[in-house]
């Protein structure tokens, strides 16, 4: 782990503007060449399966933008999904359940950002023990079986999509929610705290910042959405599961740091996240339908990941060489 | 405890009092590991004889072996400062490529296929050091690359192949269950890795180099260290075990398929993390390590024998991590406090 911030920060400011430009060149190439991917069938699962990860993504890039991390998210999804299925089957009405499983999830994240904040832990440790915890729990509530039977008209509308046409019912909150996260991080005071408490903590404390606060509300955040994604994942299968979104906390990460977030925080925009969720998503489903396993597929996440952290690298030491010719 | 030896590397004859009072902070961490390891083998053993039995013991340590090994070099890793959480999928490739060798040579002896899961091992390794090296980047989102890229690459190979027992020459499943002296192979094997591994890190350069570059990698660097060739150093550690792993999950179990391994490198963390190896680098050891091991290991066993919900364990290994970590802060305040203090008053 290397400290030169200053060069490989700057480079990255283009680099989510390129992750929008593949992304867009991806999907022309594969509704191209992809036979069924430009159907609007295919399009519509395209959709929902990346809503979850989108989802969680959003709360991410703050929490990694100030230099943290979450681990747990995938298994906060999993432990309220759980916890839904059970409330369900000791008979509570859903709008009931509902409620109390986002409280879950804030709760969750609240209990990580105690552990990171007040207890100052490092939050990599931290979330590696609550993802075991988490997850853990979620076995011992619902142990290995599934609960099934939701009321129709929540599932329904969530597999649904709008006016019978291709865009899922599922687009508004995510919509919504990116417009709102994505408004807070790059127009407002806070998202300029987030950024500078990223860049250095101490400046940030210095400069007035309660970085100890600000991360604290993050993880409670990020829990919360974690808790909403649950739900979400729970009724578009209608299966509450223990290990529903098991290790999809490497996809949410990936997607984040391909969208050119910098792991060391204080950089990041949220339409480059957004990009690298959709391009995850995109090649995935473009290769799944030339009928490469789902498995084998981790190819492509991991080497796209190292080559979204490596490239600004090579770009900026491949520059250095040119200007250090060009002098001499 | 040794760790001490870098935080306090001057030899003025006040250290000499230092070193003790500091060295018995650190090794109460190892200690309370024991003591939780008796305590939860006491209780268990109250309940229910049978689990003090030779076949019992037995099965404990046979349970600890893979998951010891892989401790062993996560330590290497995680004491400079890095992570390696590509292991598991490294374990997968390596007993996939060794059974799949073994499946077409039934004559190979078990010595190869050592080598072979070693090499194969080394090779992800090398590709994780030399990346962290030069790409400059942290070795969190490396590996976690690595950890799909190699499962993938794992997949691909065996495309959906299965290994069985009954493809496997018997030579080399006799080598997963059988004894020498009454010592499982594959105990033995993982004592031969702790002992060398230990030794390395605590009495030779190469492994006090690697706690210094953990303690601050900027003051490794000016001491003369080469810092990057040991990252590399240690991540080809922590690959070669993985592919040992590789090997002994292939001889324990004899099923193989491309998922070998999968998510083991959540409790490889959790050994070394419970096991008193700082994610933050500089201190720990690989003793501690394979205690944290053996406990995760005795903890799932204690379930079974004490009849409750096996569910439990895995958020047991999530609030062991916690309150690992917890106690390290607390030990690392104690200890920022009374060097403050002793640094005050003389």
């Amino acid at each position: 782990m290397s400290d030169k911030r200053p060069a490989w920060l700057s480079r990255l400011a283009s680099w989510d503007a390129a992750v929008i430009v593949i992304t867009v060149l991806v999907l022309l190439i594969a509704s191209g060449v992809v036979e069924n991917f430009g159907s609007s069938r295919n399009f519509t699962f395209l959709l929902l399966d990346l809503l979850p990860i989108a989802l969680i993504a959003l709360p991410m890039t703050f929490v990694i933008v100030t230099g943290e991390i979450d681990l747990s998210v995938a298994s906060t999804l999993g432990l309220t999904s759980a916890v839904m299925g059970d409330l369900w089957n000791r008979g509570l009405p859903i709008e009931t359940i509902i409620p109390l499983c986002l409280v879950l999830g804030a709760v969750l994240g609240a209990l990580n950002g105690f552990f990171v904040t007040v207890l100052k832990l490092p939050s990599l440790a931290v979330t590696i023990g609550t993802l075991a915890l988490y997850r853990g729990l979620a076995f011992v509530v619902l142990g290995d079986g599934a609960v099934a039977d939701f009321p129709r008209a929540y599932t329904s509308w969530v597999t649904g999509t709008i006016g019978d046409g291709p865009i899922p019912n599922m687009l508004i909150p995510l919509v919504v929610l990116a417009v709102v996260f994505g408004l807070v991080l790059h127009a407002t005071p806070i998202g300029r705290s987030v950024f500078a408490a990223g860049a250095s903590e101490q400046a940030a404390r210095f400069a007035g910042i309660r970085v100890a606060r600000l991360k604290f509300w993050l993880y409670v955040v990020s829990g919360l959405v974690a808790g909403l994604a649950g739900v979400l994942w729970t009724l578009r299968y209608s299966s509450a599961r223990a290990d529903n979104g098991l290790g999809m906390e490497l996809a949410v990460v990936a997607a984040v740091l391909l969208g050119g977030v910098s792991i060391f925080g204080g950089k990041g925009t949220l339409p480059g996240v957004l990009a690298g969720v959709v391009l995850l998503a995109t090649l995935q489903n473009a290769l799944r339908l030339q009928d490469v396993s789902n498995e084998a597929l981790n190819i492509v996440t991991g080497v796209l990941l190292i080559i979204s952290v490596l490239l600004p690298n090579v770009v900026i030491r491949f520059r250095a060489a040119l200007r250090r010719r060009a002098t001499t | 405890m040794s760790a001490t030896k870098v935080v306090v590397p001057t030899t003025t004859s006040r250290s000499v009092s230092r070193k003790f009072s500091l060295g018995g902070l650190f090794k109460a961490r190892e200690a309370g590991i024991v003591l939780a390891l008796i305590a939860l083998v006491a209780f268990t053993a109250t309940q229910n004889s049978r689990f003090l039995s030779a076949q019992s013991i037995r099965d404990i340590l046979l349970g600890t072996a893979i998951l010891a090994v892989l401790a062993v070099g996560q330590a290497t890793v995680m004491i400079t400062r890095n992570i390696d959480l590509s292991v598991g999928s490294v374990l997968g490739l390596s007993a996939f490529a060794v059974g799949s060798l073994l499946q077409a040579n039934q004559g190979m002896p078990v010595i190869v296929a050592l080598v072979v899961g070693v090499a194969v091992g080394a090779a992800c390794g090398v590709v994780n050091g030399v990346l962290v090296r030069f790409g400059q980047v942290p070795a969190l989102v490396v590996t976690l690359g690595t950890l799909y890229a190699f499962r993938g690459a794992a997949y691909f190979w065996a495309g959906g192949e299965q290994i069985n027992a009954d493809e496997l020459p018997g030579h080399f499943l006799k080598f997963g269950n059988s004894s020498i002296l009454g010592i499982p192979w594959l105990v033995l094997i993982v004592v031969i890795v702790l002992v060398a591994a230990g030794i390395v890190l605590r009495n030779y350069r190469a492994g006090r180099e690697l706690y210094a570059m953990g303690s601050s990698p900027q003051a490794a660097e000016l001491a003369g260290i080469k810092v990057g060739r040991n990252t590399i150093a240690a991540f080809l550690v922590s690959g070669a075990l993985a592919g040992v792993a590789g090997v002994l999950f292939a001889a324990r179990f004899g099923t193989i398929d491309a998922a070998a391994g999968n998510g083991y490198e959540l409790n490889v963390v959790a050994a070394a993390v419970v096991g008193g190896v700082a994610v933050f680098g500089g201190s720990g050891t690989v003793w501690g390590a394979g205690l944290g091991a053996l406990l995760l290991t005795v903890i799932g066993s204690s379930l079974a024998v004490l009849d409750i919900n096996q569910f439990w364990q895995q958020a047991i290994v999530g609030a062991l991590i916690l309150l690992a970590i917890g106690a390290d802060r607390v030990v690392a305040v104690r200890v920022a406090k009374s060097l403050k203090k002793r640094d005050s008053h003389v």
